[in-house]
C-alpha cells in the first residue's frame, strides 16, 4: 500500500492512527490515506487484541463457555452471556422460569445503559469536550454497584447460566434499580443540555459520516448505527426474546445517517431502556431461579443459531454440535465487524479530523471485532 | 440583508447554546462537594473492605471450622467445573478408625494466576466447602506466591460429609 502511494507521486500521505492512540479506545490500528486535510481510504488493520475466542470456546463445555463471551464486548457483557445462555437452552429446549426472565432483561436493559453511558462520555471526550465524561461515569458507578451487589462483579458478570440465572436478585436490587431509574431520569436532560444543544457540537456531527440506508443495508450495519439511518433492524423488536414481547417500547429510528442521528438514537435507546426496566421492576413474578438441567448438558446433533441486541447492534452465536459436551465449531456475529466495515465508505471524502467524531458514533469495541 | 439578520441570530443562538452548557458545569463547580464522588483509595481501605458486598468475588478460599476442619471430599467436581485449569487436587488416601481406605484430599492447590472469578466452581460444589471471599488486593513480587494450597496443614474432612 505504501509503494502504491510512493508510486502514484501525487501528494498524497499515510498517516497511522493507533494500535496505540486515546481516540480508538483500544489497540486498532487504522491506516489512512489523506490528500492534505481529505481523507481518501481509511483501511483498518486488525488482529491486535485476537484472543481466539472462537477456538477457545470449542475446548470448553456448555456451561464454561459463556463466561469467555463476557471478554469480547466487555461493555454489554451481560448480553453477550445472554445469547449463549438462550443458544444452550435453544439445543436443548430447556424451559425458563418466568423469574429468571425478568431478572434478565432487566440486567440486559441495566448494561445497555451502562454501555450507552460510556459510549456517551467517552465520544464527547474525543471530540474535546471532557465533562460529559465524568458526568456518565457518576451515574454509570451506579450500575456498576447494582451489578456488584447482585451479580458480585462490576464488568464481567458470568450472572447467566443455561437455564436461568446463577444466583437470585440481591433483596436490595429493586429499591437500588428504581432510585436509580428515578436518579437517571433527571440527570439525562443535563446530557441535552451540557451536549446535544451545543453549537460547536452540532456543527462536528451533523452531516459528518452520512451512511445511507443501502450501504447500511450492504455493509450488514446493525443496532443503532443502522438505525439512524432509516433500518429498521431492532432484535427486541423483530424476533423477541425472553420478556421483550410483553413490554410496550419503541424503536429509535432516525433517517439522516449522519453522525449526529447516531447520536440522537442511542440517547433515545437509554430513555426507552429505563421505560423497560420501569415496566418489568415492579412485576418481577416468584418462583425458581434455574430451570431443571442435567448435570452435564449434551445438546443433540445438529447446527443452532441465537441472535440478542447488545448495545451495538445484532450478535449472533451459530454452534455446530456433534451430540459431544463441547461444541464442533462455534462462530460469533459480531456487530462491531460490520459496524467497522463502513468505515472506510463514510470517512473518504471527508476531512481528518472528523474521523475521531465518526468512530465515536460507530461504538466501535475493539475486543468485539477481533474476539 | 436577511444574509446579515441570518448570521447575526446564528451567532446568538449559538453563544446561547454555549452559555446553557456552561451553566450546568458552573453549577456544579460551586456544588462540587458535596457531590464528589472520587474515592480516596489506598485512604480508604476500611470503609472499603467493609462496603464490599457478600456476593463480590475475589478469590477462592475453603472454609475451615475451629477444629481445623474443613468440608472437601477430594470429588474434582470443582477442578471439571473450572474452564482454564485454575484448581488441581491432589488426593491421599486416609485409614478410618474401621481399618479401611478413604479417599481424601492431601493438597488443594489454586492457582489464583489463572483464575478468572467466574464462580463456576463454588456452583459445583456439593458439599459447599469453598467459597468466595471479598479480598482483591492480589498483587505480589514473585508470581509464584499466587499458587496456593487451600486447606490449611494438618486439617481433616469434617466428620458426616460425605
Amino acid at each position: 500500500m505504501l509503494q502504491d502511494v510512493i508510486e502514484a507521486g501525487n501528494g498524497d500521505m499515510i498517516v497511522n492512527v493507533g494500535p496505540q492512540h486515546p481516540a480508538t479506545h483500544g489497540v486498532l490500528h487504522l491506516v489512512i490515506t489523506i490528500h492534505g486535510e481529505t481523507i481518501k481510504k481509511v483501511e483498518p488493520h486488525l488482529g491486535y487484541i485476537h484472543r481466539s475466542i472462537e477456538k477457545m470456546c470449542e475446548s470448553l463445555t456448555y456451561r464454561q463457555f459463556i463466561y469467555v463471551t463476557s471478554r469480547m464486548d466487555y461493555l454489554s457483557s451481560h448480553i453477550n452471556n445472554h445469547a449463549c445462555a438462550l443458544l444452550t437452552e435453544k439445543a436443548l429446549q430447556i424451559e425458563v422460569p418466568e423469574r429468571a426472565q425478568y431478572i434478565r432483561v432487566i440486567m440486559d436493559e441495566l448494561t445497555r445503559l451502562a454501555s450507552h453511558q460510556l459510549w456517551w462520555g467517552a465520544m464527547a471526550m474525543d471530540i474535546g469536550a471532557l465533562t460529559p465524561f465524568f458526568l456518565a461515569f457518576r451515574e454509570r458507578e451506579m450500575i456498576n454497584d447494582i451489578m456488584e451487589e447482585t451479580c458480585g462483579a462490576r464488568l464481567t458478570m458470568n450472572y447467566m447460566v443455561p437455564g436461568g440465572v446463577m444466583f437470585d436478585i440481591h433483596p436490595n436490587f429493586v429499591q437500588k434499580v428504581k432510585e436509580f431509574n428515578a436518579h437517571f431520569k433527571q440527570k439525562i436532560d443535563e446530557y441535552d443540555e451540557l451536549l446535544t444543544g451545543n453549537i460547536i457540537f452540532q456543527n462536528r456531527m451533523k452531516g459528518v459520516g452520512v451512511l445511507s440506508k443501502e450501504d447500511a443495508i450492504s455493509f450488514g450495519c446493525t443496532g443503532p448505527t443502522a438505525r439512524a439511518s432509516g433500518v429498521s433492524c431492532d432484535i427486541r423488536k423483530l424476533f423477541p426474546y425472553e420478556v421483550y414481547d410483553k413490554v410496550s417500547f419503541k424503536e429509535c429510528m432516525a433517517t439522516e445517517g449522519d453522525s449526529f442521528a447516531r447520536y440522537v438514537v442511542r440517547l433515545e435507546e437509554m430513555k426507552e431502556s429505563m421505560r423497560i426496566i420501569d415496566q418489568l421492576i415492579d412485576n418481577i413474578p416468584e418462583g425458581e431461579i434455574q430451570g431443571k438441567t442435567k448435570a452435564v448438558l449434551k445438546p443433540p446433533k445438529g447446527e443452532f443459531y441465537t441472535r440478542v441486541e447488545t448495545a451495538r447492534g445484532e450478535l449472533g452465536v451459530y454452534v455446530v454440535s456433534e451430540g459431544a459436551t463441547t461444541p464442533y465449531r462455534i462462530k460469533f456475529r459480531s456487530p462491531g465487524f460490520s459496524n467497522l466495515s463502513a468505515l472506510d465508505h463514510i470517512a473518504r471524502g471527508q476531512k481528518l479530523g472528523d474521523l475521531v467524531a465518526m468512530m465515536g458514533t460507530l461504538d466501535l469495541v475493539i475486543p468485539d471485532i477481533d474476539r | 440583508m436577511s444574509f446579515i439578520r441570518q448570521y447575526l441570530s446564528d451567532v446568538i443562538s449559538g453563544v446561547k447554546s454555549l452559555l446553557t452548557g456552561m451553566r450546568l458545569t458552573g453549577k456544579y463547580f460551586i456544588k462540587h462537594k458535596e457531590t464528589n464522588i472520587t474515592q480516596q483509595y489506598p485512604d480508604n481501605r476500611q470503609e472499603l473492605f467493609a462496603g464490599l458486598p457478600d456476593r463480590f468475588r475475589g478469590e477462592v478460599v475453603m472454609s475451615h471450622d475451629d477444629n481445623n476442619e474443613h468440608a472437601c471430599t477430594g470429588c474434582t467436581a470443582c477442578e471439571l467445573a473450572c474452564p482454564n485449569g485454575t484448581i488441581k487436587i491432589v488426593t491421599k488416601f486416609d485409614m478410618t478408625p474401621e481399618g479401611k481406605k478413604k479417599k481424601a484430599i492431601d493438597k488443594f492447590v489454586y492457582h489464583l494466576e489463572l483464575c478468572t472469578m467466574c464462580n463456576l466452581c463454588i456452583e459445583a460444589c456439593p458439599t459447599s466447602a469453598i467459597k468466595m471471599a471479598q479480598n482483591f488486593e492480589h498483587s505480589v513480587f514473585d508470581r509464584r506466591d499466587l499458587t496456593k494450597v487451600l486447606n490449611k496443614p494438618g486439617s481433616k474432612v469434617r466428620e458426616g460429609v460425605e
